[in-house]
């Protein structure tokens, strides 16, 4: 019998603590003890897995896949980029989803109640698949930035919610892309949980104008990095290690 | 000095509040997908016990979490999952990856499946002792490597607003008390009452197996997480 290795540990320092007073909602919702550390076993290096049968058409371009008689109000972007390992590894055929508000800084969900319409034409979230290589893209327009409940006067950067599966359970992975420029990055507390600002600079997607469409629509690079798998040397090389 | 290439994992941020609306937009109540994903753990084919589990995110003033999102990953009846390497073929349809929302006024989730078998734990890295020699290593000094079965389990994830990284735990079945008892995930806990935090109870209602699982993120009897 072989054994498949593990992926390496989580470096948390590069993530945000549970408790981070100034969000104020992790207060009441992050534990109070340690997280116990497992080996991994083949319950942690296994997870789902999802096909193109999984999905529609239409689910990666947020400016079709909700439109009723026109397309949504706002400038109009791509967001692509690769889901890599920290081996630098391409991760192949794992799903992406994306949610995000509109334009004006409002998603489609009845407990939003701010100011800024709904948009008729925007549902507000996509997903895909990577291609072979690692690769993913979206077609949406950009989002607005939104006032919270935290402190009376927070307003939330522009954003786009990420989640990515990777080939395992333990690689599972919700975060956050802002954009490149934006002043409300240094002045939001849920950005400012992450301690490191290399790690923040991760999460903030470049201006791409290779990627630009002229006179069409304007790109932004956003490459994502899951936890790598230890090779294991001491034994026969396995899946290409 | 040299550089070494590796790359750093990409920080995690809150799911938030309208998770919802990317994970789960159907069950929310939003026409958005023509296919919804997570509803089908074990599909018509799946063998083994039907089974219900249920509960309620509870938080540090003891309130239940009303806008959290919890994802299943569990194998199937003969303890195989569905994946490359996840032990062998499992039963066409069976996915054994599920997800759910609490309900938004009362925190209350729950979703259908099977009931998983005893999984086989990992083979050690390196040389393999004789089996009569590793019993007699208690399983808190070799965590999971050991070469006895893990009882059976489902692995949860869960992730909300004010939730910074997804919580992983594990969900143990009440009436598996021979296996749980050597389970060396339930014995690496050094705290022997915190244990019970992952056993969720079997009831019966209406002639079908429930299971009851409340978690706990904060406060008294607070749930045991993983860093896996
Ligand atoms: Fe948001």
């Amino acid at each position: 019998m072989t054994t498949p290795a593990e992926y390496y540990q989580r470096n948390r320092d590069r993530h945000p603590p549970a408790y981070t007073p100034a969000y104020k909602t992790s207060v009441a919702r992050s534990p109070r003890y340690s997280l116990i550390s497992l080996q991994q076993s083949v319950s942690e290096i296994t997870g789902p897995v999802f096909g193109h049968n999984d999905l529609g058409a239409l689910d990666h371009d947020l400016i079709r896949n909700y439109a009723k008689d026109d397309d949504p109000i706002g400038e109009r972007i791509i967001v692509h980029g690769r889901v890599l390992d920290e081996n630098a590894r391409a991760v192949p055929n794992t799903l992406v989803e994306i949610w995000q508000a509109n334009s004006g800084g409002r998603y489609r969900h009845k407990k939003d109640t701010y100011l800024a319409p709904i948009d008729p034409n925007f549902g507000g979230c996509g997903r895909t698949i990577t291609d072979e290589q690692g690769y993913y893209f979206f077609r949406t327009v950009k989002p607005g930035a939104y006032p919270w409940r935290n402190m009376v006067n927070n307003w939330r950067p522009a954003h786009i919610h990420f989640s990515i599966f990777g080939a395992s359970f333990s690689q599972r992975l919700i975060t956050q892309l802002y954009f490149e420029g934006d002043p409300l990055i240094p002045l939001c507390p849920i950005v400012q949980t992450i301690p490191d600002a290399d790690a923040i600079d991760a999460l903030t997607a470049r201006l791409d104008m290779n990627a630009t469409i002229p006179l069409d629509t304007i790109a932004y690079r956003f490459d994502i990095v899951l936890r790598g798998r230890r090779s294991t040397l001491f034994e026969n090389r396995l899946e290409g290690n | 000095m040299q550089r070494l290439a590796y790359l750093k994992e990409t920080p995690s941020q809150t799911a938030g509040p309208y998770v919802h609306i990317g994970l789960a937009p159907g069950a929310a109540g939003f026409d958005m997908y023509d296919q919804e994903l997570g509803w089908d753990i074990a599909g018509p084919n799946a063998k083994g016990e039907r089974i219900r589990v249920e509960g309620r995110v509870i938080d540090g003033t003891g309130s239940p979490v009303k806008d959290v999102l919890l994802e299943a990953w569990q194998a199937n009846s003969e303890g195989r999952y569905a994946h490359p390497e996840g032990g062998g073929a499992v039963e066409d349809g069976f996915r054994g990856w599920g997800r759910v929302i609490t309900d938004f006024a009362t925190g209350e989730w729950g979703f259908d499946t099977i009931k998983p078998g005893l999984i086989p734990a990992r083979v050690p890295l390196g040389a393999v002792r004789p089996a009569a020699e590793e019993e007699e290593v208690d399983a808190f000094s070799r965590g999971h490597q050991g070469l006895r079965a893990m009882a059976p389990h489902i692995n949860l994830w869960i992730v909300a607003r004010g939730i910074n990284v997804g919580l992983n735990t594990r969900m143990y079945f009440s009436d598996e008390q021979e296996a749980n008892a050597t389970d060396p995930v339930i014995n690496l806990i050094e705290w022997e009452n915190r244990r019970k935090t992952l056993i969720a109870e079997r009831t019966e209602r209406d002639g079908s197996v429930v299971y009851r699982f409340d978690i706990r993120i904060q406060g008294e009897d607070e749930t045991v997480f993983f860093d896996i």
